[in-house]
């Protein structure tokens, strides 16, 4: 090629009509979305591996004490995980909204959906502090010596040490989740502050496409979190 | 790049996630047994196909991706396989226990 002199950064001098957003060494727009794309898939193999680890380890010690883990999920309020799973389900229905208008070159209702999705994860964060708190003052952390207290006519004295085993579960898996929606947040803000300088477009909408799969997988997440952690005890007990 | 995909179908998936979560919530407070979890789970990954093949457009990605992604679950399966596979099978042994 002739513009071997180009800066790393852009092509503009390579092929008239491309976008400045196409890196030099890719052919066009839509290998280096592909690239883009396949990249994150990638990425998210490895936090399938990371979350499958604890989902494994949890099938493991729940096939151990069935009885146990259904009676210690009965000290999980199920009206939180279900608020928190719609809250989350909204948020990827403005985040795929968001995409679709960065793909449309909706400027401002692709703003409009990123903090529609900011909102929505900041709500399932404030929610899940309310959780944390009523297990603090539950006495339901196993995780801080003096924090765990296994009394009242649910806690049948026998599961007393394996009610802990289901706890540490759920503060590992949900903590690990909410540390992902923290760094959702971040990744959206960044978005943000791209879309404000109108960087999105028909031709060029990769970062928000790839931010979205993040996004989604942390839905998936909890997806599964939802009826594994706060649905396994209602039979016994509630109902 | 991908087609836009129109509104009204991101609406319609949003309204199965949502109609699926209070049925999985509805089933957990019927005593099916050992059902429970199956359908449980049952739920949650027929939720979660509808996330990555729709929401993570992954039903326009081109094969490569496609085969990523299926690598990435099929992965995991090999993960749960192997492990449970272990646990369960001790006992079938004279003098065997699951742990």
């Amino acid at each position: 090629m002739a513009d071997t002199h180009a800066v790393a950064t852009g092509h503009s001098a390579g092929h008239s009509g491309d976008s400045p957003h196409l890196r030099h060494h890719f052919d066009d727009m839509g290998q280096q979305f592909d690239s883009a794309t396949f990249g994150m898939w990638v990425f998210l193999l490895t936090e399938i591996m990371f979350f499958g680890g604890m989902f494994g380890a949890y099938a493991v010690y729940r096939s151990m004490y069935p009885d146990a883990f259904a009676a210690t999920s009965n000290f999980m309020n199920p009206a939180f995980g279900a608020a928190n799973t719609a809250v989350l389900i909204v948020s990827s229905l403005s985040m795929a909204l968001a995409v679709r208008a960065a793909h449309l070159g909706q400027q401002k209702f692709l703003q409009l959906m990123l903090v529609a999705t900011m909102v929505f994860g900041t709500a399932f964060l404030v929610i899940k502090g309310f959780e944390y708190h009523e297990h603090w003052v539950d006495m339901k952390v196993p995780l801080f010596p003096g924090h765990w207290a296994w009394d009242g006519p649910l806690a049948p004295p026998q599961y007393a040490h394996q009610a802990q085993i289901l706890f540490c579960f759920y503060f590992f898996m949900t903590g690990f989740h909410a540390i992902h929606m923290i760094v959702g947040l971040g990744i959206m803000t960044t978005i943000l502050m791209m879309a404000r300088k109108g960087t999105f477009g028909p031709s060029y909408y990769t970062p928000v496409e790839v931010s979205g799969l993040y996004w989604h997988f942390v839905d998936i997440v909890w997806i599964f979190l939802f009826p594994l952690l706060y649905l396994i005890g209602h039979t016994k007990n509630l109902y | 790049m991908h087609p836009v995909t129109p509104v009204r179908t991101y609406v319609l998936i949003w309204l199965t996630l949502t109609i699926m979560t209070f049925v999985t919530f509805y089933v957990s407070t019927i005593n099916l047994g050992a059902l429970n979890v199956v359908v449980a789970l049952g739920i949650a990954f027929f939720k979660m196909m509808l996330v990555v093949w729709f929401f993570m457009h992954v039903r326009s990605d081109n094969p490569l991706t496609k085969l990523f992604v299926f690598a990435g679950f099929f992965w995991m399966a090999i993960l749960f396989v192997f492990t449970l596979g272990d646990y369960f099978s001790r006992s079938w042994m004279p003098g065997g226990k699951f742990w």
